[in-house]
């Protein structure tokens, strides 16, 4: 199977600064992949290597199996970037706009398909009116829109959803599953990380220019965050031997953390043991969230 | 050629777009300029025979129109490009740097050419003007608005805000046009001032292109072919250079 992206130890230096320090990763073809990480882990420097905006100090990035560098139109080609920024340029409209990104990677005659684009996007209104007097919201469209002007298989969406309302933010995340359904895989870099817990079949996670998790959501939730258990007894202590860590009590409220739903089983058999009888309990599945400051603090 | 002709129309309806602005404004300027010196040093300065100060005077201010306008063109395009960020939409796609340099030089000649054309039109209303060699006003003004696309292409991959491309503009291209003899012959100057002015390469593209209009110059048109072709060539080959390896584009 073709890699959408393969990155080889890929190291950027800027003078004494090390902004990436040596990072493998590969995306599969089909992916819906995350990349996560604190501000200046070096997410958009990788981004930006793997686009070609950035060159790399060292390694190799190929994307759908053409490397960035020697085969770096074949490379664009296959690759559509909506960037963090919200960039536009002034002197044209939103149709203009798409048409000259259509053009510049050589289609020309791509009305129908930009007029999909800008349908689905919800730009039909907007489609003649100048970038300058879009709002913030629209202008994001407009630059999914010309990350996807050229039908590219792999998408990469550095935060996309920094500052925009929630109303967008379901519309985007609709379009984008769509095309990650119709086969084109996706990376997604995003601070939300509800969002990518959502989305990601798997996460890498970068710090200080290095790569401290990479896996599967799921293996990254079982491995990092347990499932949370809020209990009220009508005790006020615990009975002994449970299996589970207590994170905080308040008299009669317990907050324990389970290592998964297997261990539910033992903790109410040892409360009714005991005798304790439970008056409130609640459950949390594991988020991502967890998992990233625990994985951000032991690096 | 896949991407050319787009980046190439985009730069020519940027600045149409705004042609108040990048054509008509320098038009009116040159004709500021033909209405005052012409009133002011007519009948105190005589230049050529049978050639009155006017009529020498017109076709410098056109090729300074072309020169000026030519270098503020891919300039100002290519700062604000990179000042606003949006150049980011021209260094995704798989644009090469030769189709790249090209259609920003080419908008610059076409801008270049048409505010040239501007002046001339409206200069023509005031002066009679003769066309002795045509072809050599063409060959001249095409060349050395290539020069000027080329130069601001530099300046706008060099720069990092719009405070560089303005000392740019200022300090370096409006005093050698200034001083290439658009106002004066430079016979007219003193032995180390004509000295000086022919190390100036604008003053070979005034001169040949007044060439074209008097079958006259101060220097040989021939001469001054091979000064503007070497110069375009050595410019492009430098522009080429940067643009291949991604300086200040590509970090």
């Amino acid at each position: 199977m073709t890699l959408a992206i393969e990155a080889l130890n890929v190291e950027k230096r800027y003078g004494a600064l090390r902004a990436l320090a040596g990072v493998s990763l590969e995306v599969a073809e089909g992916e819906f992949f995350g990349l996560l990480g604190p501000n200046g882990a070096g997410k958009t420097t990788l981004i930006s290597i793997v686009a070609g905006l950035v060159r790399a100090s060292a390694g190799k990035v190929r994307v759908m199996g053409a490397d960035v560098i020697d085969d770096y139109r074949r490379a664009r080609r296959m690759l559509g970037v909506v960037p963090q920024e919200l960039v536009f340029d002034p002197f044209f409209t939103v149709r203009e706009t798409l048409r000259f990104q259509s053009g510049y990677f050589g289609l020309r005659r791509n009305d129908a398909w930009i007029d999909e684009l800008v349908e689905h996007l919800d730009l039909t209104s907007k489609a003649d009116a100048n970038m300058r007097t879009l709002s913030g919201g629209m202008k994001r469209r407009v630059l999914v829109a010309q990350a996807l002007v050229h039908r590219p298989p792999v998408i990469v969406l550095d935060e996309p959803t920094a500052g925009v309302d929630v109303e967008l933010r379901q519309v985007l995340w609709q379009f984008i599953r769509r095309l990650n359904r119709d086969g084109h895989t996706i990376v997604l870099t995003t601070h939300y990380l509800e969002e990518a817990q959502e989305l990601c079949d798997r996460i890498a996670m970068l710090k200080a220019g290095r790569l401290v998790a990479l896996d599967s959501t799921r293996n990254l939730l079982k491995a990092f965050s347990g499932v949370v258990l809020r209990l009220r007894l009508d005790h006020e202590a615990l009975p002994e031997g449970l299996d589970a860590e207590l994170l905080a009590r308040d008299a009669d409220r317990f907050t324990l953390e389970l290592r998964d739903y297997g261990a539910l089983e033992q903790v109410l058999h040892r409360l009714r043991e005991s005798g304790a009888s439970i008056r409130e309990l609640e459950l949390e599945p594991p988020d991502l969230e967890e998992v990233f400051l625990r994985v951000m603090a032991r690096h | 050629m896949g991407s050319f002709p787009t980046l190439l129309y985009k730069e020519l309806l940027r600045f149409w777009k705004v042609a108040f602005q990048t054509v008509a404004a320098p038009v009116m300027t040159a004709l500021l300029y033909l209405l005052v010196f012409a009133y002011a040093l007519e009948g105190r300065v005589r230049v050529y025979e049978q050639v009155s100060y006017a009529q020498f005077l017109v076709p410098g201010l056109v090729m300074m129109s072309v020169l000026q306008n030519a270098f503020a063109n891919s300039a100002s395009s290519l700062i604000q490009s990179k000042v606003t960020g949006n150049v980011v939409f021209m260094l995704l796609p798989p644009i090469g740097y030769v189709e790249f340099f090209g259609a920003y030089v080419l908008a610059s000649v076409v801008r270049g050419l048409a505010v040239g054309a501007g002046v001339l039109a409206v200069t023509v209303w005031f002066v009679e003007l003769q066309l002795a060699a045509p072809l050599w006003v063409l060959g001249f003004a095409l060349i050395g608005a290539a020069i000027l696309g080329t130069l601001g292409l530099i300046a706008g991959i060099w720069a990092d805000k719009f405070d560089q491309i303005a000392a740019f503009q200022n300090f370096v291209i409006l005093p050698l046009t200034f001083l290439s003899g658009v106002f004066y012959s430079i016979h007219s100057l003193p032995g180390p001032w004509q000295a000086a002015s022919k190390l100036n390469p604008f003053f070979y593209m005034i001169d040949g292109f007044r060439y074209g209009f008097f079958g006259t110059s101060d220097f040989p048109p021939f001469a001054s072919l091979a000064v503007v072709g070497v110069s375009l060539a050595l410019l492009s080959a430098i522009c080429l250079l940067l643009l291949r390896s991604g300086y200040k584009l590509r970090y």
